[in-house]
C-alpha cells in the first residue's frame, strides 16, 4: 500500500546525504570560474571517488558497530604496492591489480580475525594493524616513486572521460556499487552485518552466522580500501607512503560515513549514503577554492559543516524516556 | 497419550558457578497439546527452556526427540530439529524490517541473492498465522510498539515451521485484545498437531490454554498433572514448599500511623510501565516491593531516583512536592535519597578503581572544600564505613574488582551510607551474594531503619520480604496490586497476590486446610 513511505524512511540518511551533496556541488559548480564543464566535473569526480571508496570501506565496519582506523593505511599500502606491480604487459597489469586487491582483502581479514578470535575492540586492533600496514608501505616506498613501465594508459582511461563527457571514475564507482554493494545488501551475509551492528545478541539468537558476517565486513573493508589505493595510484602515477595522507583518509572516511547517514552505533545506513557523504565532504572542502578563500580555512569550515550535520542526527536522543539508555 | 512423546528430557542438571539452576529435572512433551510450566522466580524455568532451545548446554542429562537422543550446539541446531523458542527478551533485530526479521536466517533466494518478493509473501503468511495482518512487512521493528513486536516474534517462530514451540511469557507485553488473538493462534496450532510449551505466571491463562501442567521448584520438577486436576491453592503450595534458610532480626513495633511520611508518592505513572502508584514511607519503616520479576518494580525505583524522563504524578518529600530530575538531585542534602542499584558491576561500582575511590564517589561534594577533596575527613569517613559494614578487604587501595561479591555489595551500600541518606532504595541487594553477608545486610537494614531511615526494598526472594519488611507492596503489571501489613506478609499471600489470584479467597482456603 504505502510501501514508498517505508522505503523513504529507510533511505532517509542516504537521501539527506544526496541532498547535501547536490547543494554543495551546485554552489561549487555555479561559482567555479570555468562552470559546469566535463573537465571541472572529472577533476572533482576523481578526488571524490577516492574518498568515496575509502568511505565505503569504513561503512562496512561501522555497520557492525565497529570502527576501522586502518582503512587509510590499507589505502596507502595499496597505493605503494600498486606503484610496483600494476605495470608491464596486459597480463602482468591484470595480475598486479588482483594482487593489490588481494593484499587489501588480506589486511581486512587480519583485522577481522584479531577482532573475532582475539576479542579485541576494532578501534584498538585497527590502530595497531594500521601502524603495521603503514610500516610495510614505508618499507616498499621509502621515497615516492613508480616503475618505468607503469600502466599509464589504464590509469588515464579510468581517470579520464567516457565519450568526452562522463567521468570514467564515476562509472567505475557505479560499477562497484552494482558488483559489490547490491549483492552484499541482498545476501544473508549483508543481513547478518546489519543484524550484528543492530543487536549482536538477537543476531546470535536468531541463528545468523555472526562471526562470518563480522569477518566479511572487515574483508570487504580492506578490499574497498585497496580499490581506493589503486585509484590514487592511477591519479598520481606513483606510490607514496605518506603518513599524513593515511591519517587524513581514515578520519575523512569516518566523517563521510557520518554525513552519509550511517549510524556509528551500527545497523543503520548504506554504503550509497557513505558515498554521497564522501562526495559532499569533498565538495565542502573545494568550495573554499572557488570562493578564493585561504585554504587554511578549509578544516575549520569542514568541521563546522560536519558538526551541524551530526547534531541533526542526534536529535532522537530527546525522545529517550529512561536516562540510563542515554549511556548505552 | 500412549504413543512416543515428541520430546523428553531426563536427569537434566545445570550449574552456574556453585549455584544449581536445575537439578535432575525431567519433562515430557506430547504433540498436539499445550504443556504449561509453572514455578516461582528462580525455580529453573528459564534455564530449562534455554537448554531445550540450545542456548546453554546442560552439565548432565539427556534429551530425546521422538525417541532419538539429541543435543544442540546452538539455537540454530535446535531450530533445525524443529524446536523454536519465543524468548521473554525479544530476539528481534531493531534495525531490520519486519519481513527481514521473520525470515531472518534462511531467506528465499534467486540467483544466490535474497528474493525480497518471495520473502515478503512468506512474511505476510506468517504474520497472518500469528494474527498480525495489520503489521506492514516493511516497517522497521524498532518503530513498532512492544505488543506488535511480540506478534512479529511469534510470526518469526512460526515461519521456522516448528514441531515444538516454546512460549516464554509470550503475552507479558500484549494488550488484552492481542492476548485473545494469540490464544486463538495457539489453539489452532495445537489442533494442527504442534507441541506447545507455555510458560506464564498468569494462572487464568494457564487454566484456559493448558492440557497438562508441570510445577518446578528449586530447579526440579515437583509434579505433573492434567490441567483442572488441582485447585489454584494446591498449585501455589507446590510452588512454595521451601524452608526458611535465613535468620532475620526481630521487627520492632511499627512507627505510629500518624507519624508523617518522609516520602510520599501520589499517582506516579511512566509510559505504560508504571500506573497510578501511590504510597508513603515513614522514617523507621522498611517497605518491601514484591511481585513477580518485571512488574515495574525496577522502573519505580528509577522513577523515584530521577532517572526516568516525563514521569507523571507527584513525589512529596517532607510534605513538600519535589521534582527530582537526576540522581544528583536525589542525593542532595534536602532530599537525601540513595539507590543501591540492581547490577553492582555496571551501575554501582567502578570496578578497576580502588575501594577508597569507590566509597567516596557519592559523597565527594560533601568531602570537598573549595573544590579539593579533604583527605583527612575522607579517610575518617571511609574508616568508619569499613568498620560499620565489616568490609573484608586488604586495605582500601586495592581495586574493588578484587573483592568477593558480598564485599563488593557492602562497598556499594557503604558508598551510599557516606551521604547519611534518609531514604534508601534497594534493588534486589542480596542477589548472588553468600548467606553470611546476606544476614549481615538484614541486620544493617534494620539498624538503619531504627536510626530513622525510610527504606524501600525490592527483592525477588520472598523470604527476605517476609523477614525484613514491615509492609509489602505487591506489584502487578506496573501497578500496586496488594498491600500486605505485618502478619499478613506470608509466603502464601505473597505468591497468591503476585500471581493475581484472589488472595482473600485463597487465604481462607489455605487456613482451613492447615488446621
Amino acid at each position: 500500500m504505502k510501501d514508498w513511505r517505508y522505503i523513504l524512511a529507510e533511505q532517509r540518511g542516504t537521501l539527506l546525504a544526496l541532498a547535501l551533496f547536490l547543494l554543495m556541488f551546485t554552489i561549487y559548480v555555479t561559482n567555479h570560474p570555468a562552470g559546469f564543464t566535463p573537465n571541472v566535473v572529472t577533476t572533482a569526480a576523481n578526488k571524490g571517488v577516492i574518498l568515496a571508496l575509502v568511505a565505503m570501506a569504513q561503512c562496512f565496519v561501522v555497520l557492525t558497530a565497529g570502527i576501522d582506523l586502518s582503512v587509510g593505511m590499507v589505502f596507502i599500502l595499496a597505493n605503494c604496492l600498486g606503484s610496483y606491480i600494476i605495470a608491464g604487459s596486459a597480463i602482468e597489469i591484470t595480475l598486479g591489480l588482483i594482487g593489490v586487491m588481494a593484499a587489501g582483502a588480506a589486511c581486512g581479514a587480519l583485522n577481522g580475525l584479531i577482532v573475532i578470535y582475539g576479542r579485541l575492540q576494532p578501534i584498538v586492533t585497527t590502530i595497531a594493524t594500521g601502524a603495521i600496514f603503514f610500516g610495510i608501505a614505508l618499507w616498499l616506498r621509502p621515497y615516492p616513486g613508480s616503475e618505468p613501465d607503469f600502466a599509464a594508459d589504464l590509469a588515464d582511461a579510468l581517470t579520464g572521460k567516457l565519450f568526452d563527457t562522463v567521468p570514467a571514475s564515476l562509472v567505475f564507482l557505479a560499477g562497484v556499487i552494482v558488483v559489490v554493494w547490491i549483492p552484499f545488501r541482498r545476501s544473508l551475509i549483508g543481513r547478518t552485518v546489519y543484524a550484528v551492528g543492530s543487536s549482536d545478541q538477537a543476531a546470535y539468537m536468531s541463528g545468523l552466522p555472526v562471526r562470518l558476517g563480522r569477518f566479511s565486513a572487515f574483508v570487504l573493508s580492506g578490499f574497498l580500501a585497496s580499490l581506493g589505493g589503486i585509484f590514487l595510484t592511477f591519479i598520481t602515477y606513483s606510490g607514496e607512503a605518506s603518513l599524513a595522507n593515511g591519517d587524513n583518509y581514515t578520519l575523512f572516511s569516518i566523517a563521510s560515513v557520518v554525513l552519509g547517514g550511517v549510524s556509528l552505533y551500527g545497523g543503520r545506513g548504506s554504503a550509497v549514503g557513505a558515498i554521497f557523504g564522501a562526495l559532499a565532504f569533498r565538495a565542502i572542502g573545494d568550495l573554499l577554492f572557488v570562493f578564493d578563500l585561504d585554504p587554511l580555512w578549509q578544516p575549520l569550515f569542514q568541521g563546522i559543516v560536519l558538526g551541524l550535520a551530526v547534531t541533526l542526527g542526534a536529535a532522537r536522543l530527546f525522545q529517550v524516556r529512561n536516562r540510563l539508555e542515554l549511556f548505552n | 497419550m500412549g504413543e512416543t512423546p515428541l520430546f523428553r528430557m531426563e536427569g537434566i542438571s545445570k550449574r552456574y558457578g556453585g549455584v544449581h539452576a536445575l537439578e535432575n529435572a525431567s519433562l515430557t512433551v506430547h504433540a498436539g497439546a499445550v504443556h504449561a510450566i509453572l514455578g516461582e522466580n528462580g525455580a529453573g524455568k528459564s534455564t530449562l527452556i534455554k537448554i531445550m532451545s540450545g542456548v546453554v548446554a546442560p552439565n548432565e542429562g539427556r534429551m530425546f526427540l521422538e525417541g532419538e537422543e539429541v543435543s544442540f550446539a546452538d539455537p540454530a541446531a535446535a531450530n533445525r530439529a524443529g524446536i523454536v523458542c519465543i524468548f521473554q527478551e525479544l530476539s528481534l533485530i531493531p534495525d531490520l524490517s519486519v519481513a527481514d526479521n521473520i525470515i531472518v536466517s534462511n531467506p528465499p533466494t534467486r540467483f544466490g541473492l535474497i528474493d525480497h518478493r518471495a520473502q515478503r509473501r512468506m512474511a505476510e503468511e506468517a504474520l497472518a498465522r500469528a494474527g498480525g495482518e495489520d503489521i506492514h512487512p516493511m516497517a522497521m521493528v524498532r518503530d513498532l510498539p512492544l505488543s506488535r513486536q511480540q506478534i512479529v516474534e511469534i510470526a518469526k517462530a512460526l515461519a521456522r515451521k516448528p514441531r515444538l514451540l516454546i512460549l516464554d511469557e509470550a503475552t507479558s507485553a500484549l494488550t488484552a485484545s492481542d492476548v485473545t488473538r494469540v490464544f486463538e493462534v495457539i489453539k489452532r496450532l495445537r489442533d494442527e498437531g504442534l507441541a506447545l510449551l507455555y510458560i506464564s505466571h498468569r494462572m487464568h491463562e494457564i487454566a484456559e490454554l493448558a492440557d497438562e501442567c508441570t510445577v518446578f521448584r528449586n530447579g526440579h520438577n515437583v509434579e505433573s498433572y492434567q490441567q483442572g486436576a488441582k485447585t489454584d491453592n494446591e498449585v501455589v503450595e507446590m510452588m512454595i514448599g521451601r524452608e526458611y534458610s535465613h535468620v532475620f532480626p526481630a521487627k520492632p513495633t511499627p512507627p505510629p500511623a500518624d507519624k508523617p511520611p518522609v516520602l510520599e508518592l501520589k499517582n506516579l505513572s511512566w509510559t505504560d510501565r508504571l500506573r497510578d502508584i501511590s504510597f508513603g514511607v515513614r522514617p523507621g519503616e522498611v517497605v518491601g516491593l514484591g511481585g513477580l520479576d518485571g512488574q515495574g518494580q525496577r522502573e519505580l525505583l528509577l522513577a523515584m531516583f530521577g532517572v526516568l524522563r516525563s514521569v507523571e504524578g507527584e513525589i512529596v518529600v517532607d510534605g513538600r512536592k519535589r521534582t527530582i530530575g537526576s540522581p544528583r538531585e536525589a542525593k542532595s542534602k534536602d532530599i537525601g535519597m540513595a539507590l543501591i542499584p540492581e547490577d553492582r558491576k555496571t551501575e554501582g561500582l567502578m570496578l578497576p578503581m580502588s575501594v577508597r575511590d569507590n566509597l567516596s564517589f557519592a559523597a565527594l561534594d560533601r568531602l570537598t572544600r573549595f573544590g579539593v577533596v579533604d583527605r583527612s575527613t575522607e579517610s575518617a569517613d571511609i574508616e568508619r564505613m569499613m568498620k560499620l559494614l565489616a568490609v573484608r578487604s586488604d586495605g582500601t587501595a586495592i581495586p574493588v574488582a578484587a573483592l568477593s561479591g558480598g564485599n563488593q555489595q557492602k562497598v556499594v551500600i557503604a558508598k551510599w551510607l557516606m551521604i547519611s541518606p534518609r531514604i534508601i532504595l534497594l534493588n534486589d541487594p542480596t542477589r548472588g551474594i553468600d548467606v553470611g553477608t546476606k544476614q549481615e545486610l538484614y541486620q544493617l537494614l534494620r539498624r538503619l531503619a531504627d536510626d530513622g531511615a525510610a527504606i524501600i526494598l525490592y527483592s525477588t526472594d520472598y523470604d527476605e520480604l517476609i523477614g525484613c519488611c514491615d509492609r509489602v507492596l505487591v506489584m502487578y503489571d506496573g501497578a500496586i496490586h496488594a498491600e500486605l501489613v505485618g502478619d499478613e506478609i506470608t509466603e502464601h499471600a505473597l505468591v497468591g497476590s503476585a500471581l493475581n489470584i484472589d488472595s482473600a479467597q485463597s487465604d481462607t482456603a489455605f487456613a482451613s486446610r492447615a488446621q
